[in-house]
Parts: C-alpha cells; sequence; structure tokens
C-alpha cells in the first residue's frame, strides 16, 4: 500500500537471516505472469528475455514486477544500449513505487528444455551483484495444452561455486566429481506460487466469463496427443544426435590421449636409451621431458555432456506426463463409450 | 467572421483491453504514494480498423494538488521510448486513469495526450469500487472549436470490451485466489474437468426437457447452438471407435516404452558415470 514517511523494509527485518536459509518457493504476482506470457508469445519464435523485480524475503523470493528487454539483434551497439535501458527503466520504475530490486531474469524457451550453457553463464553474472536469483523459464508453445508452462530454475549452490571458482567450460569430469557433483546436481527447481493483490483478485472475479467452461478446460479435454508428442518426439531424436555427438567428441579426446601417451612413452623409451649411450661415453645426458613435442590435448568441458543428459532427462519427463495424460483420456473415451 | 465548428461525426471506433492492462492499473494504484487518489498512465496498443486494442500501459506521475494538474511528461517520454525498443509495433493510444467518470482535470490531461497521439483514447478503471464493481468505460474527446479556438472538450463513451481469451488460456481460477499454491495441471485436473463438462451437459439436457415440457420458454439461438454442438459429435460406429482408441493407446504405450528405455540408459550411465549411453 502507500508508503509512509518511515517505510517498512520487510527486506531489512527477515534479510540478515535470508542467507542461511535455503530458497523454498517463488512467489509471482499474478500481473508478472501475464506480462511475461504476453512478451513472450508476442516474439515467438524469438526466443526473449527480461527482468525479474522483487524482494528476497527469507525462503521465498516474492516477483512483483518484471519489465523485457529489448532484443539485441537489431543494433550493433548493443551493449551500452542495454545497460542505459536498464537504468532508465529502474529510474522510471522507482518513480512510481515498483520494487526497484533485481531478482532475476525470465527468458522463454522452446518445448521447455532449459538446460544450455548460457543460463549458466548468465546465473553466474546476476549472482556478482545479488545473492540470490532465480530465472523462470516460460514455454510459449506448451500454452496450447492448457497448462501453464512456467519453472522457476536456480543452480544448485555447489555447482555455482565450482563454476565460479573454475570457469564453466574449464571444469572437468574429474574436477566435478571431487566436487561430488553429478549431472542432477546442476539445477534446481523452485516452486511457484502466484500471489494476487485484494483488488487483482476481485478484478479477475469481475472479468470471469459466465460459462462454466472456460478455453483452458476444453484445451485440457483435447483428445488428440499425437501433435504433441510428435513435437516432443523430434526433440527427443535432437537431444539423441547431440548426446552421440557429444560422445564422439569424449571418444576423440580419449583415443588423442591414448595415442599421445603411447608417442610419449615411446619416445621417453628412445630419449633413455640415448641418454644411457651418451652416459657410456661420458657425454652429458638430453633431459626427459620436452614441454615443445607434447602439447597437452585439451579436455571437452564435462559440463556438455551434463547438459545433454539433462536435457534428454527432461524431455523423456515430459513424453512421460503427456503419454501418462493420453492414456487416461483414452481409457475415459473407453469408458464413455461403454455406457 | 471565425467559424463555429460543432463537434460532428460520430465516435465510430470501439476500445478492447487485454487482461495484462486491468491487472496492471490495479497493481498501480495499490503501489500509489500516499494521499494520491488516482493513479494516471500511458495506454499502449495497436490501432486497426477503428478498434482499438489496448495491450499494454506504464503508470505516470502526476500532482492534482490545487486546483492545477502537472504531468511528468519527461517520465512519460522516456518510458514510451523505452517500450518502442522491446515492440515498435505498438504506439501511445491514449491514457487511462482510475475513478469513476471524467472530471474536470481530465481535459487538460486529454489536451496533452493529443499531442502525442491522435485521438486519445482515455479508460477509466473504477479501482475505488464506489458503484459496487469494477466498471471500466472509454471514453474519446470532441473539440468545440471557434476558429482556431478551442472552447471545450466534449468526452464521448464509446464502446469498451475486455479480452478474456487471455485470462481464460491462463485460468481465471490461477488470478482468483490471492495465493495460489497449485500452479502445474496434473492428473486430478482432468477429474474437475470432466467434472465441469458433465455439469454442462447436464444443464444443456435440463433446459431442453424443461423447453419441451413447457416449462420455460424457448430461446432460438440457445437452440441452434445446442443443435451445432450436437452436428459436432462425428458419427463413428462402435467397432470403429474402438479400434481407433486401441490404435491410439497401443501408439501412446509405444512412445511411453521408448521414452522409459531412454531413461533407463540414463540411469545406467549415471551409476557407471561414463558420458557415453550404454547399450545404444
Amino acid at each position: 500500500m502507500a508508503q509512509g514517511g518511515a517505510p517498512i523494509n520487510f527486506a531489512s527485518i527477515t534479510g540478515n537471516k535470508s542467507q542461511d536459509q535455503p530458497l523454498r518457493s517463488v512467489q509471482l504476482d499474478g500481473h508478472v505472469v501475464l506480462k511475461i506470457i504476453k512478451h513472450c508469445r508476442e516474439s515467438y519464435p524469438t526466443l526473449v528475455t527480461g527482468q525479474l523485480l522483487g524482494l528476497d524475503i527469507g525462503q521465498t523470493l516474492e516477483v512483483t514486477d518484471c519489465y523485457a528487454f529489448p532484443r539485441t539483434d537489431e543494433q550493433d551497439d548493443g551493449t551500452i544500449d542495454a545497460s542505459s535501458y536498464q537504468v532508465d527503466m529502474m529510474r522510471c520504475l522507482r518513480e512510481v513505487n515498483i520494487d526497484n530490486n533485481t531478482v532475476g531474469w525470465y527468458q522463454s524457451t522452446k518445448m521447455g528444455v532449459y538446460q544450455a550453457e548460457e543460463l549458466i553463464t548468465t546465473y553466474l553474472s546476476y549472482q556478482e551483484s545479488i545473492k540470490r536469483c532465480i530465472c523462470i523459464v516460460y514455454d510459449p508453445h506448451g500454452m496450447a495444452s492448457g497448462s501453464l508452462p512456467l519453472r522457476a530454475v536456480t543452480l544448485k549452490e555447489t555447482f555455482a561455486e565450482a563454476a565460479k571458482k573454475e570457469g564453466v567450460l574449464s571444469l572437468t569430469f574429474e574436477k566435478l566429481r571431487a566436487k561430488g557433483v553429478s549431472r542432477k546436481d546442476i539445477f534446481e527447481e523452485i516452486p511457484i506460487t502466484l500471489h494476487n493483490s485484494p483488488l487483482a483478485a476481485a478484478m479477475a472475479t469481475a472479468l470471469e466469463p459466465e460459462m462454466t467452461a472456460v478455453e483452458a478446460d476444453t484445451a485440457r479435454l483435447s483428445l488428440s496427443v499425437a501433435p504433441k508428442l510428435e513435437s516432443n518426439l523430434s526433440l527427443l531424436n535432437a537431444c539423441l544426435d547431440d548426446v552421440f555427438l557429444e560422445q564422439q567428441t569424449v571418444s576423440q579426446y580419449a583415443r588423442a590421449l591414448a595415442w599421445q601417451q603411447q608417442q610419449q612413452a615411446q619416445w621417453l623409451q628412445r630419449r633413455r636409451q640415448e641418454n644411457a649411450g651418451r652416459r657410456a661415453n661420458g657425454e652429458e645426458p638430453l633431459p626427459e621431458e620436452d614441454p615443445n613435442q607434447f602439447k597437452p590435448i585439451k579436455e571437452p568441458p564435462a559440463i556438455d555432456g551434463f547438459l545433454v543428459f539433462n536435457q534428454l532427462n527432461q524431455v523423456c519427463n515430459q513424453l512421460n506426463g503427456i503419454t501418462a495424460q493420453g492414456l487416461q483420456k483414452v481409457a475415459l473415451l473407453q469408458g464413455f463409450q461403454r455406457l | 467572421m471565425a467559424p463555429f465548428i460543432l463537434p460532428v461525426g460520430s465516435a465510430a471506433t470501439t476500445v478492447r483491453v487485454q487482461p495484462v492492462v486491468l491487472f496492471n492499473v490495479c497493481d498501480a494504484y495499490v503501489r500509489r504514494n500516499e494521499g494520491q487518489e488516482r493513479v494516471i498512465g500511458t495506454l499502449l496498443g495497436v490501432i486497426s480498423e477503428g478498434v482499438i486494442d489496448v495491450r499494454n500501459c506504464y503508470a505516470v506521475p502526476h500532482d492534482e494538488s490545487s486546483e492545477r494538474v502537472a504531468v511528468d511528461i519527461t517520465h512519460h517520454q522516456l518510458l514510451a521510448g523505452l517500450q518502442a525498443k522491446v515492440n515498435p509495433k505498438e504506439v501511445v493510444v491514449g491514457w487511462y486513469s482510475t475513478g469513476d467518470g471524467v472530471s474536470g482535470s481530465d481535459a487538460l490531461i486529454q489536451d496533452f495526450y493529443s499531442r502525442e497521439c491522435q485521438n486519445p483514447v482515455h479508460v477509466t478503471i473504477d479501482t475505488t469500487l464506489q458503484n459496487q464493481s469494477l466498471a471500466i468505460k472509454a471514453y474519446v474527446s470532441r473539440a468545440l472549436l471557434l476558429g482556431e479556438k478551442q472552447l471545450a472538450t466534449e468526452f464521448v463513451q464509446v464502446d469498451c470490451e475486455v479480452k478474456t481469451k487471455d485470462l481464460e488460456s491462463l485460468g481465471v481460477d490461477l488470478m482468483e485466489k490471492e495465493i495460489c499454491e497449485k500452479v502445474q495441471h496434473d492428473a486430478d485436473s482432468l477429474e474437475t474437468c470432466i467434472g465441469q463438462l458433465s455439469l454442462c451437459l447436464e444443464q444443456a439436457s435440463d433446459y431442453v426437457d424443461q423447453v419441451v415440457a413447457g416449462k420455460r420458454k424457448p430461446d432460438q439461438a440457445i437452440g441452434r447452438s445446442i443443435a451445432e454442438a450436437v452436428s459436432q459429435v462425428p458419427f463413428i460406429s462402435k467397432q470403429n471407435l474402438e479400434q481407433l482408441t486401441n490404435d491410439s493407446a497401443q501408439d501412446v504405450l509405444l512412445i511411453m516404452y521408448l521414452s522409459n528405455l531412454v531413461r533407463t540408459q540414463l540411469a545406467l550411465a549415471d551409476r557407471l558415470g561414463t558420458a557415453a549411453l550404454p547399450l545404444l
């Protein structure tokens, strides 16, 4: 409500405790969801992003407003433009008493797959300035089936720390294993709750159509799962292709490494024989290490494989969800038929 | 002698408001300064064929104390520029204010907005609930001219409809509650859907029964809708339907098997700690 002489700052009251409390839920305001949907749908199939504003209170992260980022592909001087855009936007929003505290960002995805390296790097760059941040992922495609395809994603702490220290791409399997980070310890999904001010709730009730069945209901009842299955299956195919590609890179690396080690061993053996000969002749032995001859082969980043696996896992989960729903509907139809 | 021009021509515009705008206005009203009676803001949208589709809005700070109105023009212009970068298709189409109906100072603000765009539309949303309802009204202004001199501004109410399609596909039930824990839909929601569907069917058959029994006056429009709905049901013989459902169930089961196969592979790969799928 309206701010008085001494504004009550909830964040400062609970803020000192927020560090040791894990994030339990993300509370989105209704109009934020509508804004995200509007922005992402308007620019679909272009994938867009925007900033989330709100408060970090104890175990919940409240998202009370958001604004869209302009598309960057139109201008070359994007970086200067973007930062001045943000500064201007924040100032304008502060003037009308909107929380101007960044809590993360939102982005649209294709088919709900968000596991990408960019998300990790963006997350880390956000975390440099704010302690806790969240990424809301929205899939404009999934709206058609009558569900709300929103997810709140963060990185798990152990992985985020490791990635910050070493750099995302230089994390090898060994390093990740030493930290105890497996494929499942990268992303974490936080449950979302929706919050509406009493006024907004009254508005929704006033706008509610008189019909008992609304669009979302009919969409949920639709019998045809084929288009959704098809698009998810082609995504599964693409993911499997990625896995094979990744597998090839890893095995290529392993082969190259083995070959190099073999060469090195041969070379060392020859050098030792040579040195033995030289020592017998009373000459100075040559050094047994030659850094110039064998350059270390760069190990492919482990994160790529992990991300592809995570994607695959998610597509499988989606497929299972859709097929389960499809079976339910078929069973229902068979039940109706017997009546 | 200067010509005296009376406002002529009908205001043949319709205003269509997207729900996102209304919820934004509500939020802006909740966040107003102490002592401030109403909030105003700029409306953005697209005009086509006489229909103004209001799609976006932002609040503009203003000061309305003691007989004068001051609108923060720099704020308005800065935000208009920023919004244009995100979506260049949306242009300034008018302005909104909370409260019911038009007041005297609105003419001055309308005057300002008519410099920003042609024929600005003024939408009022009664967030104070004066008449026990959230009235949404739209106005356009017509000028009463004497030569070049403007004598008065007249506000004419125009049709205003709220597009609820967005809200419907989101699910009104999500927006109605103050706190909603369950956002994702799952198997349980199918049950409620079926419940609603059977409720609809019951209502329709009740209506038909009543009309047939002569208890209720028949309405042709409803009758046509029911006939249309019934004719939409495809006629499939029992055998064919059985075949169809079985085929569909088999397809779905096959895909389920495939996805479970991949998942097993993934679990195996996790256990073995390899980067490759072991059996594929």
